[in-house]
């Protein structure tokens, strides 16, 4: 095999070992964690919201359409995470509880906004922000869990 | 020797198309919300676990030369949410002249703030390592020009480059605007070439900000449409704008319900060191149990 062809074996497996590890080793981090511990961590992140973000009002709110346009949303860029029916999964925490349906529509939107980085939850200002209204109008529709999961 | 050219272009296509059916027979996929830009990058990176795999092609008019048409398959995975890593694999095909596998890129992107500021930006590391063939334009830096494109692949594929190339990505999105400006530094670790710099803008928007209660092809919002601007800004040695080439294009994406990306780019040079004219369209997929089935393999999740 020629030096190039050497080079390209290994970069190429280099790239892929690294995107292969990632999810093992989280993999193996969630082994190690209970789920609770990490779903309260996102949690917390409702009670950064700055003051100004909190009293934000959701302007779709008598908007017919918000929550049957937010439940499309919710299923194409949601739902592999939080689970179809937002009761979420091993990757993210249950919409359903408590502290998410207590949450002002300002708190939700402002985390939508800013993601929870460090947790997993990518930023999702990418999508504009009457849709993102539109995703806390779905939220805000979905029924209280009878128990929280804190 | 016509036919086998024409075999060869056929082979390159068909082993993309093997990928994206490969993937797609392998995960499940989720709609994608992708920026139309083809050089800009903005300070989104690819979902935790996703992978998006994409095919991009560039018809370049060329002057005292043959026309082209370069492609790359790009395989984007996000490794957190933080970090996007990605392989590029490229080839092109020289009109009148052959078909040839370019060279490989290896990028990778890193957020540096937590949250959303007034400015986001994003840190870009490639290594890559193409021949002199490499004619995929998905940047331009230093004093490249139209003419450095002129030569045959015969004698152009014997120069191999290796390059570190960084890049500081600033982005912005504001009442469905996304700006996005792009500074490049690239150093070719072969020889003692100097550091080289280029520069990418662009601007983009959906047609439509708010999102119909029914899913739907032809909704205004799942269609977004700008501008981009990129070029060379001289080395370390000559700064500036002169003796380099300079685009402006326009870009438009299709982000469809059943989960592709296509996209379209015809581009213009704007100086006599530029091709006159870049026709780029690409199409993407996004896999979004890409990182959940490989970590079930190993016994995690799935």
């Amino acid at each position: 095999m020629t030096s190039t062809g050497t080079s390209i074996v290994i970069v190429i497996s280099a790239a892929w070992a690294f995107a292969v590890a990632a999810p093992i080793v989280a993999a193996q981090k969630e082994k190690a964690s209970p789920s609770w511990t990490k779903d309260n961590l996102v949690y917390a992140e409702l009670t950064k919201a700055p003051k100004k973000a909190v009293v934000r009002r959701n302007p779709l709110e008598n908007d017919r359409d918000a929550v049957a346009a937010g439940a499309n949303l919710f299923d194409q860029h949601c739902s592999e995470c939080h689970g179809e029916m937002a009761e979420g999964t091993h990757k993210a925490p249950s919409l359903l509880a408590d502290l998410v349906q207590q949450a002002t529509p300002g708190t939700l939107f402002w985390v939508l906004t800013n993601g929870v980085v460090r947790r997993g939850m990518p930023v999702w200002s990418k999508l504009p922000e009457p849709q993102r209204w539109q995703l806390v109008s779905y939220l805000k529709s979905l029924a209280p869990a009878e128990k929280s999961p804190q | 020797m016509k036919m086998l050219k024409w075999f060869c272009s056929l082979y390159a296509t068909r082993l993309h198309l093997a990928w994206l059916f490969l993937a797609a027979t392998l995960v499940s996929s989720a709609q994608a919300q992708e920026s139309p830009y083809i050089v800009t990058y903005d300070h989104y990176l690819e979902e935790p676990g996703s992978l998006e795999v994409e095919y991009f092609s560039t018809f370049g008019t060329q002057r005292q030369g043959n026309d082209f048409h370069a492609f790359w398959a790009e395989f984007e995975y996000g490794a957190t949410a933080w970090w996007t890593t990605e392989l590029y694999l490229d080839g092109q095909t020289t009109f009148n002249d052959c078909t040839i596998f370019t060279g490989f890129r290896w990028e990778n992107r890193f957020r540096l703030l937590q949250r959303e500021h007034f400015i986001n930006p994003v840190l870009y590391i490639e290594y890559e390592q193409t021949s002199g063939a490499d004619k995929i334009l998905k940047e331009v830096e230093g004093h490249d020009v139209e003419s450095d494109y002129a030569i045959p692949n015969a004698i152009a594929r014997k120069q191999h480059d290796h390059e570190l190339e960084s890049k500081l990505l600033l982005s912005k999105t504001f009442k469905g605007w996304n700006i996005a400006e792009n500074s490049i530094a690239t150093k070719n670790l072969t020889g003692g070439n100097p550091w080289e710099f280029g520069y990418a803008l662009g601007a983009s928007r959906p047609l439509a900000l708010k999102a119909s209660a029914h899913r739907c092809s032809f909704c205004r919002e799942n269609f977004i449409a700008g501008g981009e601007m990129y070029g060379g800004l001289g080395d370390r040695y000559a700064f500036g704008l002169h003796d380099s080439s300079h685009y402006v294009a326009a870009v438009a994406a299709w982000n469809l319900p059943s989960d592709w990306t296509l996209r379209l780019s015809p581009g213009f040079g704007l100086n006599d060191n530029s091709h006159c004219f870049l026709l780029r369209w690409g199409v993407s997929r996004e896999f979004s149990g890409f990182g959940d089935m490989i970590a079930g393999l190993f016994g995690g999740h799935q």
